[in-house]
């Protein structure tokens, strides 16, 4: 894949986004900006947008932001890969993680 | 979609701040009361001071509606004797949990006399105490008269460790039989942090959100005169904020994150959120305030961020009833908090250790696992969806796992006990005991100053944390009453704005996670494991350097990330009481976890005794109190609180 232009970009912060938005469900009301006790978030400058994760390395993934949204679906919480915990059918012995 | 790197990537630039900027801008507020912390003990204070009709003001950090360790919700109320099912008299159960070596027995009684009445007063506002809907009937505990769930907790003995002494358990006085204690409570907590935040704004309570205090304001700014207001800094716009007050309730947390920093898991790397950088506490101790049992620490067991976070079986932060079994289905003899255990959490370092043993003979094969598909289905929902699913971080792991395709009644969850090491002796924290002096007030040293919840010295939970803080604001209220208006001293509101400011004069230099980490570096290094005179010198020695040299350096771009370097400040001056407190202990103590190398002897009698620590004239000055200093329980607590009604009937 070639690119006529980069920007010279920082790495990105990690985990970099402890939640997903989705952005057809999410009508931008904020809710999340204001329950999130560290101030994850920021509103989005385009009203009616999803926020925006501006402090994704202080999330305490106190789950707030979710469990209080009005919008089931709009936002879902998305575990760091290294903390997505396991579990195994009684039966089969099947292994799954989240 | 969301985070800022897309953000910046579709716009071609950085959003602007949000908010206003209002750097060096003041705002004055009057209070007869001002409540710092919006947490549950903060909510109780500055409703229960309200409901005087006083003039109430609550300053919190985050959000009120969920802000606090209870904040996202609680699933245990916890010493609740009073309670009409409860086979144990209140007094008798708060003697005996008073009995373990540097606890708080001012607030357990407190809490033993007045969470029932906490517990009832949240129902009328609109939180969720009973399985009204009958979700749980048939499940053990249960009362089909209150429809209150009695959880297996503490059902004999209040211990989490069942220790040899005491597995047969305690036989009180009023409970000859040995009926099971029934002292705690299943509660639907995820309810309670909104509803007291209504219940604030309806009894008139001025709730000022995303408002950081920084210091306490003294009559002519004397150290250790009477507590006249405080200072705070909006995280959003960087205005600076001037209380004044005729009394003030500290409601803050101790510190969180003392020893341990994941630069990348910052918020995520111990128990607690970042916001608990031990503020409170050193605004008091700058203004004179006594502290005690500062010395104390504990070794981080669960979510340091290097580890899981899923509570996922007995050891790691239990859950109730459910069997942990081996990857081949073989029970493993953990306690299981569970009713055919009287509730024990833990298992003996014996058992631990036996178990380790098996796993390398092969007797056991890991990982093991909580066996959900073994309860009965009753008190299978119980513990999934009542207990995990209204605590306070493990709400949303439930609901992560339901959405994954967990299935309780199908899989077995996995638990990370071993697979997973230990916790190093250096990653430890400081919220196991040390805060603030009070007394049968709940007031401080310093007149017009009171604690409340995790701010006071030994605290305990959440139901502790919501009876002190309501006593603590009908203490202050009366004291309120009875004072003249609050007159501060420009001057130490100017040198304050001066401190607060500094990092955003700066536009580079060193941020606010370097300078943590240093911090926490230091005092793993120096004030961990090995504690000796030197080491701690030693410690001394590299915060000082720290504060001449890195400090100076210090910057943030916004209000946001000054909040955050405040609260390093914050920190540092923590870790330095500390600090000052271990070199002041010269002898070790078991239940201080406090190990001296050059003092070994453990729990000599002449030192079993609090500390007491303080600042006078700017020098660090120690002092004692003997064990139990609050005196007989019962007797204190009756004569503080020959008005004491109960519970609240509306206003």
């Amino acid at each position: 894949m070639t690119k006529e232009k980069l920007s010279a970009m920082p790495n990105v912060i990690t985990p970099n986004a402890p939640v997903i938005f989705n952005p057809d469900i999410c009508n931008g009301c904020n809710t999340c900006v204001e329950v999130c006790q560290i101030d994850v978030f920021i509103p989005n400058p385009e009203k009616g947008k999803p926020p925006i994760i501006l402090h994704p390395d202080e999330c305490w993934y106190g789950g707030c932001c979710v469990n209080d949204c009005p919008r089931p679906g709009a936002i879902a919480l998305n575990w760091p890969l290294q903390q997505r915990g396991y579990w195994k059918n009684k039966a089969t012995g099947e292994v799954q993680q989240i | 979609m969301g985070t800022w790197h897309d953000y910046f990537k579709e716009q071609g630039q950085a959003p602007d701040w949000p908010y206003p900027i209002r750097f060096d801008q003041e705002q004055e507020i009057d209070a007869d009361v001002l409540v710092i912390g919006g947490g549950i003990a903060g909510c109780w204070a500055a409703l229960s001071a309200a409901r005087q009709g006083l003039n109430v003001v609550l300053v919190e950090k985050g959000d009120t509606v969920r802000s606090g360790a209870g904040g996202p919700g609680c699933d245990h109320w916890c010493d609740v004797p009073a309670n009409p099912l409860s086979n144990v008299d209140p007094d008798e159960w708060a003697e005996h949990m008073a009995e373990r070596p540097y606890c708080n027995g001012i607030g357990i009684q407190i809490q033993c006399r007045e969470n029932y009445d906490t517990l009832l007063e949240l129902e009328q506002m609109g939180g969720k105490i009973r399985d009204s809907g009958d979700e749980y009937v048939g499940a053990q505990g249960r009362d089909e008269k209150t429809k209150f769930m009695i959880s297996p907790r503490y059902g004999r003995i209040h211990s989490y460790i069942p220790v040899d002494e005491t597995t047969k358990g305690k036989t009180f006085t009023s409970n000859p039989e040995q009926k099971r204690n029934n002292v705690v409570i299943r509660v639907w907590g995820s309810t309670f942090k909104p509803v007291l935040k209504r219940e604030c704004q309806r009894l008139g309570v001025k709730i000022f959100d995303r408002v950081m205090m920084t210091s306490l304001l003294t009559e002519n700014g004397v150290q250790g005169a009477r507590v006249v207001g405080a200072t705070g800094l909006n995280s959003r716009t960087g205005e600076f904020m001037i209380f004044k007050s005729k009394s003030a309730i500290l409601a803050t947390s101790g510190a969180g994150s003392m020893w341990v920093i994941s630069t990348e898991l910052g918020g995520y790397c111990n128990m607690m959120s970042r916001t608990i950088s031990g503020d409170g506490t050193v605004m008091a101790w700058k203004a004179g305030a006594e502290l005690t049992t500062m010395e104390s620490t504990g070794i981080l067991r669960i979510a340091t961020g290097y580890k899981h976070k899923w509570y996922t079986g007995a050891g790691d932060a239990s859950y109730e009833n459910v069997p942990i079994v081996d990857a081949n289905g073989k029970r493993v003899p953990f306690p299981i908090q569970g009713w055919v255990d009287a509730g024990y959490m833990v298992p003996t370092p014996e058992v631990e250790q036996a178990v380790r043993e098996k796993i390398l003979k092969g007797e056991y094969e890991l990982p093991f696992y909580g066996d959900f598909p073994a309860m009965p289905d009753v008190e299978r929902r119980a513990t999934w969806n009542l207990m995990l699913g209204e605590e306070s971080t493990t709400k949303i792991i439930i609901k992560t796992f339901n959405n994954a395709g967990y299935d309780p009644s199908r899989d077995l969850l996995q638990n990370y006990r071993f697979i997973e090491g230990s916790s190093l002796p250096q990653w430890r924290e400081a919220s196991y005991g040390g805060g603030l002096l009070v007394d049968w007030d709940l007031k401080t040293t310093l007149e017009g100053l009171y604690a409340a919840g995790t701010q006071m010295f030994a605290p305990e939970d959440h139901s502790y944390a919501a009876a002190t803080g309501r006593y603590a604001g009908r203490k202050a209220a009366a004291y309120s009453r009875q004072v003249g208006a609050p007159k501060i001293s420009r001057e130490q509101v100017a040198l304050e704005k001066a401190r607060v400011y500094a990092p955003v004069k700066r536009s580079r230099g060193m941020e606010w996670k370097e300078l943590h980490a240093g911090i926490a570096r230091a005092m793993q290094y120096y004030c961990s494991e090995f504690k000796t005179e030197r080491l701690l010198n030693m410690g001394l020695g590299t915060l000082q350097k720290i504060e001449e040299e890195s400090v100076p350096l210090l910057f943030a771009l916004d209000p946001h990330k000054l909040m955050r370097s405040l609260e390093d400040l914050s920190l540092l001056t923590y870790a330095q009481i500390i600090i000052h407190a271990s070199l002041a202990r010269k002898a070790s103590s078991a239940p201080l976890n406090f190990q001296r190398i050059d003092y070994p002897t453990l729990d000599p009698p002449e030192w079993r005794k609090y500390l007491t620590i303080k600042l006078e004239n700017g020098k660090v000055k120690t002092g004692e109190l003997p064990l139990a200093f609050w005196g007989n329980m019962k007797n204190q607590y009756e004569a503080h609180n020959k008005d004491y009604t109960g519970l609240y009937k509306g206003k």
